[in-house]
């Protein structure tokens, strides 16, 4: 049962990826396609996920996108311009170091989005992830305290991730 | 033609990003603080261009969405990656910075 959801959900995703790389709606494109992406996710269902269907819960995957991404490029663009500044900025004002946090979130898959979303926004990056710690570079170490650094770099996304995940 | 120039906009702030990811590279004292805004600036910078092509050929749009996706998940890999190689190795890190909590870790997992 557990095998039969995630090798469905590896051929819908790879589906989609097809119809997208198309571009167009016909009968003969959409056979290949399905036909495609059938035999290939009986081959590679097994390292693609974990989680199966679950992870295409209408409830995860709407607020995914309206509410998640959003807030992600969002982030983005504001980290972004604060590197940009530290670039340009003559005195080059960086502060760098090596801190320590604590995520709350308990699936693979909400730590993976998280320090993924972590990586994304620049000025931080995720150099391990053990348990629940996580190891961050990060380029103006404003707290070295685990819990206050806690909230600063995992918490943006963790509070906006624990509505639908986890 | 306004569509022409919401693209070519794009492009420009793509481009913009581009130029100070690699300013960056060469200012930044050590690899970690480089890869902070080298892989990171190229994310924005990229996936900006990418749209301004996609706006400009609606056509390709859904090939563009595609690109900007498979970058948004294989980039923070790959920086994840590097850094953490590059620790493992033994590149040091500048010395201005402010702490190293990933050192002690590494040493408990040593003994």
């Amino acid at each position: 049962m557990k095998s039969l959801s995630r090798w469905l959900y590896t051929a819908i995703i790879f589906f989609i990826i097809w119809i997208a790389l198309v571009g167009t709606i016909r009968w003969d494109e959409l056979v290949t396609g399905a036909a495609v992406s059938i035999i290939l996710a009986i081959f590679t269902a097994h390292i693609f996920t974990t989680e199966g269907l679950s992870n295409l819960s209408p409830k995860k995957v709407i607020c995914g996108i309206i509410y998640f991404f959003p807030y992600l490029i969002w982030q983005m663009i504001k980290a972004n311009l604060d590197v940009a500044y530290r670039v340009i900025h003559p005195k080059r004002p960086i502060n760098p170091g090596i801190v320590k946090v604590k995520t709350k979130m308990h699936s693979d898959l909400a730590k993976t989005i998280v320090a993924n979303s972590i990586t994304l926004t620049p000025g931080t990056f995720t150099l391990d992830v053990r348990g629940d710690e996580m190891y961050i570079h990060w380029i103006d170490v404003k707290s070295q305290d685990v819990e206050e650094a806690s909230e600063m770099i995992p918490g943006v996304f963790e509070k906006c991730l624990m509505k639908f995940m986890d | 033609m306004i569509q022409k120039t919401i693209g070519e906009v794009f492009l420009i702030i793509g481009g913009i990003f581009m130029f100070l990811a690699s300013l960056g590279l060469l200012r930044m004292p050590d690899v970690y603080n480089r890869m902070q805004t080298s892989t990171k600036a190229v994310t924005l910078g990229a996936m900006s261009s990418i749209l301004g092509v996609g706006i400009i050929h609606p056509a390709w749009l859904p090939k563009c969405i595609l690109i900007m996706l498979f970058i948004l998940f294989t980039n923070p890999v790959s920086a994840h990656a590097i850094g953490r190689a590059a620790y493992r190795t033994g590149v040091k890190l500048w010395k201005g910075s402010v702490c190293d909590k990933y050192g002690s870790c590494m040493e408990d997992e040593d003994e």
